[in-house]
């Protein structure tokens, strides 16, 4: 479990790199939805798949520093309650970290459904159970209205993670090498 | 391009250390989040308004920023209503009817109170943030988080995304146009869902070739000793002078305001004229 | 010498975590205290893992199986851990960008004192001590996007510099820089060999142009073991170099054209140690033999440039007036210093970016209102970095891209796609994941994409940055190919041996303005020129002088009429 939180150099560059192009998809690459301040974004597939490289730790601060630099771009100032979920749904993405076979060039049925079951918890967690209910605390935010968006935001990134998110994972463990593998012809 | 597009104008705001004006975002950020009192939010609105006079930020540099703001707050009281107008009543415990809108939902003055409220308070910080973004040198931002109290590494890791956003971005531009010059459409004739996929087909060469310079940059960095204490120095760090101390004790002393209007005026996070 | 070394290897070996073999054999190898060293070697002959073994990134960031000893300073680096190592041993890697973490070239320098927690006042103290002496303390608040390559080349120095480390270890310190700044790069790594004794070890493939100043030892890879170790002389006599296919100095080349004899006292390793007396009447008798006259090309206008403007920001111009006429079939060189304006040229061409003013011509027709994928039918651009193209996992996906996104069916794809990729000497990897390429290799994969939409004109920008000189024969051979086609050609470069040897003509930008448009041989001996656009002379002018013959620019066009003829083209 140690070793799950372990910070490296290379977690750090990973953060500081995976958080630059999570805000350049947090701005550009998204789709809108019908439910009012939610889209579709396609960010949360980048933060599922650097989540599940590089564990909880790059996880949770790619989408907090990511999420908190694009609002304060856009609109001046962070959204606090939904950059801080954004924050946890990393972290708890994070958990595939070490669990699937991804580094050793194999994500095939079990690794998928374990990645997608750790990030639907994550997406549950974060987007109906902590969002709506900072909403609340902070900024007094009537109930239904937060849990609405909540929810909405929650089965849009659920399919953002497991569609783009598993689609990297895939197209990442290919580039992987074995053991002993490499051999001039 | 620049992230932000800060530059170095001469005024008191902009010579103040990094530190000090995380700090005081933070305490003054904090204050109008927790005062749900109309007082209290109106006076620090207008107190950040005079700083981002003072800090001389043209218009021209905020402009889309308070659209895509005013855009938010408005959206977001619009809805809040319709989700929920008895909100307000809820609150203050009291119904004062005003005019009946469709059905069976009415405007009272508790709700036009809690969402106009609402609205200055959100408002009230989009001055606050665009004045620390504008104003504060991008270098001295992570070494002022460190000084906050958020760990080096992490700090850190907000520097690194400032300094390779403008290249990851550059990478992006330039992707894209390659694609595009094979055939891929991306000009607003394609069809909505194509254009969708065909920007994922871009990010997918981008986040690859980003892993490798993650690898490349975290050698340079290791070589280069980070991370063998458990504190780093900074090279952009400050010396606080009279100016920071006059200015968090300022912003310290709003914060506190506010916690006590709140605790021993209005005994809640409400300020409540109804009764 | 001093009898103690300072790096002592010993039956030293190691593989990669996932090579079935060990890339570094049974290494013995003694470097001491203030010597500099020349690490050369063809690609993928394990320079950059030896390096890595004295920097620590192995094992430390790249795992493997060690076998001996490497000692230094007397320690076994199996006791030692990164960061003792980097007190010893300052890297600077390959990629000047890569490695610019800080936000200003100022917080860049003083990142390792920053990491050792030097105070706030000692430390600018120190990086402004540093600054100085590579010419950088008017700059310290610059950020990378306002640097040239060559003075983010000096930051990085400055960078590893300023922690007093007895090794320095440079890793192809001049890939992406122009001919000027990578001679001024060697100059500065010479100071400071001078004035701190510091040892000194170099990687690079470009040998000639590290022979500007002396070397004491040049050491030679092949296949992960020594193959030579001796001094630069020795080594140029030998027949060492075109053994390992490593390119020699032009001059050495056209000496053995000339049919004289080089040998150990004509002192050769260096242009300026050189003596030429006893073979500078061979030079002149070969010199006089060569009659031939570059053909003239009379083909009608293929693409003209005429007052082209451009400007990114609305402020800074980048491109000012240029005109130019390229016609068909040429093989043109586009060259210049780092910034002058190349890529964004290319970008202009390919519609990536709209002039502010100025016409566009292809075939006398103006392109103004083409669009991106209009000009692609035309127009191929092969970036520098394929990265960048690439988007595919297959090799065959990749190149098929193109075509698919065209509607082309399914049936027509197949045979072009074949037939392509036999061109690119890439058939025996149809069936590859991209992922298990070289770089040479990945860069003709774009090629191939590229090529697969039968353009008129092809833009290559760098192609053969970073590839040594076999996989750079094998690029230029395939391109001359394709000229011969009747495609146009224009190539984006550094390499001032490339452009000699390959393109008759070269267009020269400066600061944004075109500066020269004339044949290859001329530019590279006009000093104007040279100096305007941060070129360097040939060693081939020089040599002409030696000899004693008055006209160095038709010897240097003799040299490549000469060698066109070998190569029967
Ligand atoms: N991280 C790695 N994992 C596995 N194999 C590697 C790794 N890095 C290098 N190799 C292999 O080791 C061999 C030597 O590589 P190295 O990078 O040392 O070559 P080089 O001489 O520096 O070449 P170049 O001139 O192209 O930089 C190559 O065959 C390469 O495929
Ligand atoms: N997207 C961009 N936005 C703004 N400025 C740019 C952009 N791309 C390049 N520039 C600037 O335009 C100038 C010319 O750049 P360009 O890339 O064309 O140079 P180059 O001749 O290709 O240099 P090199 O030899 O180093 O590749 C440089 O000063 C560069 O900083
Ligand atoms: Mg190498
Ligand atoms: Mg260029």
């Amino acid at each position: 479990m140690k070793e799950y939180f372990k910070v490296s150099t290379k977690t750090i560059v990973a953060t500081g790199l995976g958080a630059a192009i999570f805000m350049l998809l947090f701005m550009y690459v998204k789709v809108p939805s019908p439910v009012p301040e939610t889209s579709f974004q396609t960010a949360y597939g980048l933060s599922g798949f650097f989540a599940t490289l590089f564990g909880p730790i790059a996880g949770a601060l790619i989408s907090f520093i990511g999420h908190a630099l694009s609002d304060a771009v856009q609109y001046g100032s962070p959204w606090w309650s939904w950059v801080i979920a954004s924050g946890v749904s990393g972290f708890i993405f994070g958990f595939a970290f070490k669990r699937t076979n991804v580094e050793e060039g194999e994500f095939k049925g079990k690794d998928i459904l374990t990645y997608n079951i750790i990030q639907i918890i994550g997406n549950v967690v974060a987007w109906i159970i902590v969002a709506p209910v900072l909403d609340i605390l902070i900024y007094q935010e009537p109930a239904s209205l937060v849990f609405t968006q909540g929810a909405t935001a929650a089965i849009m990134n659920i399919i953002s993670a497991g569609v783009f998110g598993t689609l990297l994972l895939v197209a990442y463990s290919a580039t992987r090498t074995k053991k002993g593998s490499l051999s001039k012809k | 391009m620049k992230l932000f597009s800060y530059n170095t104008v001469d005024t008191p705001i902009h010579c103040l250390s990094g530190f000090t004006k995380l700090l005081c975002f933070l305490l003054l950020t904090f204050a109008v989040m927790y005062s749900y009192d109309i007082r209290v939010v109106l006076l620090i609105m207008i107190f950040s308004i005079a700083i981002l006079k003072v800090s001389r930020i043209q218009f021209s540099q905020i402009r889309t920023m308070v659209i895509y703001a005013l855009i938010f707050i408005v959206t977001n009281a619009i809805i809040s209503f319709f989700f929920s107008p008895e909100m307000g009543v809820e609150i203050y415990g009291t119904r004062h009817r005003i005019i009946k809108l469709v059905g069976n939902i009415y405007l009272t003055q508790e709700q036009l109170l809690y969402q106009v409220t609402k609205f200055f308070k959100y408002a009230s910080v989009i001055p606050l943030g665009m004045i620390f973004l504008l104003t504060t040198n991008p270098s001295e931002f992570a070494s002022s988080l460190n000084g906050v109290g958020i760990p080096y590494k992490a700090s850190f890791a907000v520097a690194l995304t400032l300094r390779y956003f403008p290249d990851i971005q550059r990478d992006y531009r330039d992707i894209s146009l390659a694609q595009q010059a094979r055939g891929l459409d991306l000009s607003h004739k394609a069809k909505f869902k194509d254009r969708f996929k065909n920007s994922l087909l871009t990010v997918i060469p981008l986040i690859f070739s980003t892993l490798d310079r993650i690898e490349l940059i975290s050698n340079a960095m290791d070589l280069r000793g980070f991370a063998k204490y458990k504190k780093r120095t900074w090279y952009t760090s400050k010396k606080l002078d009279r100016q920071d101390f006059t200015a968090i004790g300022i912003s310290a002393l709003i914060f506190i305001g506010s916690l006590c209007v709140s605790l021993f005026i209005n005994h809640s996070r409400f300020y409540n004229p109804f009764i | 010498m001093n009898k103690q070394a300072i790096i002592e290897f010993d039956h030293f070996s190691f593989q990669y975590y996932s090579q079935s073999e060990p890339t570094l054999h049974d290494i013995n190898l003694k470097i001491y205290p203030g010597e500099k060293i020349l690490i050369i070697g063809p690609s993928g002959s394990g320079k950059s893992t030896l390096g890595h073994c004295i920097n620590g990134l192995i094992p430390f960031a790249y795992k493997g199986e060690i076998t001996g000893t490497l000692m230094i300073d007397d320690q076994n680096t199996k006791d030692l851990n990164i960061f003792e190592l980097s007190k010893m041993v300052g890297t600077v890697l390959q990629d000047s960008d890569g490695q610019f973490v800080g936000l200003t070239a100022g917080e860049d320098i003083a990142f390792a004192l920053e990491n050792d927690n030097i105070p706030h006042d000692t430390m600018h103290e120190r990086v402004r001590r540093v600054a100085q002496m590579v010419d950088m303390q008017d700059l310290l608040s610059s950020s990378p996007f306002e640097l040239s390559g060559g003075q983010k080349q000096r930051t990085s120095l400055a960078g590893v510099m300023i922690d007093d480390v007895d090794i320095l270890l440079f890793d192809e310190p001049l890939a992406n820089l122009d001919p000027a700044t990578g001679k001024t790069a060697i100059e500065i790594i010479d100071d400071i060999h001078r004035t701190s004794q510091k040892t000194i070890i170099i990687i690079e493939h470009r040998l000639e142009d590290v022979l500007h100043r002396e070397i004491d030892r040049v050491i030679m890879l092949n296949d992960g073991r020594i193959v030579a170790d001796m001094d630069a002389h020795t080594l140029v006599c030998s027949n060492l170099l075109k053994e390992n296919g490593i390119r020699e100095p032009l001059y050495i080349t056209a000496m053995k054209y000339a049919g004289a004899k080089v040998s150990c006292d004509m002192l050769p390793g260096y242009i300026s140690t050189l003596k030429t007396a006893t073979c500078n009447e061979a030079l002149c008798t070969w010199h006089n033999a060569i009659h031939e006259k570059t053909p003239i090309n009379d083909k009608s206008s293929i693409l003209k440039m005429d007052q082209v403007s451009f400007s990114y920001d609305g402020v800074r111009p980048v491109l000012q007036d240029i005109c130019f006429d390229i016609r068909e079939g040429e093989m043109v060189s586009l060259i210049g210093k780092n910034g002058a304006g190349k890529s964004t040229l290319s970008k202009l061409l390919c519609g990536f970016e709209k002039e502010d003013q100025g016409i566009i011509r292809y075939r006398g027709e103006d392109i103004k209102d083409k669009t991106i994928k209009e000009r692609a039918e035309i127009i191929g651009l092969v970036m520098q970095n394929p990265n960048q193209m690439i988007s595919k996992s297959l090799i065959y996906d990749e190149v098929a891209l193109g075509l698919r996104l065209r509607n082309i069916p399914e049936e027509q794809i197949k045979p072009r796609i074949e037939k392509v990729l036999k061109v690119c000497g890439l058939s025996p990897f149809i069936e590859w994941p991209i992922s298990a390429l070289s770089y040479g290799q990945k860069k003709r994969v774009t090629i191939a994409s590229i090529l697969v939409l039968d353009p008129k004109i092809l833009i290559l920008d760098e192609p053969t940055a970073g590839q040594d000189f076999r996989h750079y024969s094998e690029i230029m051979e395939f391109l001359v190919e394709l000229n011969k086609l009747g495609v146009t050609i224009i190539l984006i470069t550094h390499d001032m041996h490339l452009m000699l040897e390959y393109t008759p003509r070269a267009i020269v930008l400066a600061e944004g303005r075109l500066i020269a448009d004339t044949t290859a041989s001329f530019v590279l001996t006009d000093a104007q020129v040279i100096a305007d656009a941060n070129l360097k002379e040939t060693s081939l002018f020089n040599l002409a002088h030696m000899a004693g013959i008055e006209d160095g620019t038709a010897f240097v066009q003799g040299f490549i009429d000469y060698e066109r003829k070998l190569k029967n083209r």
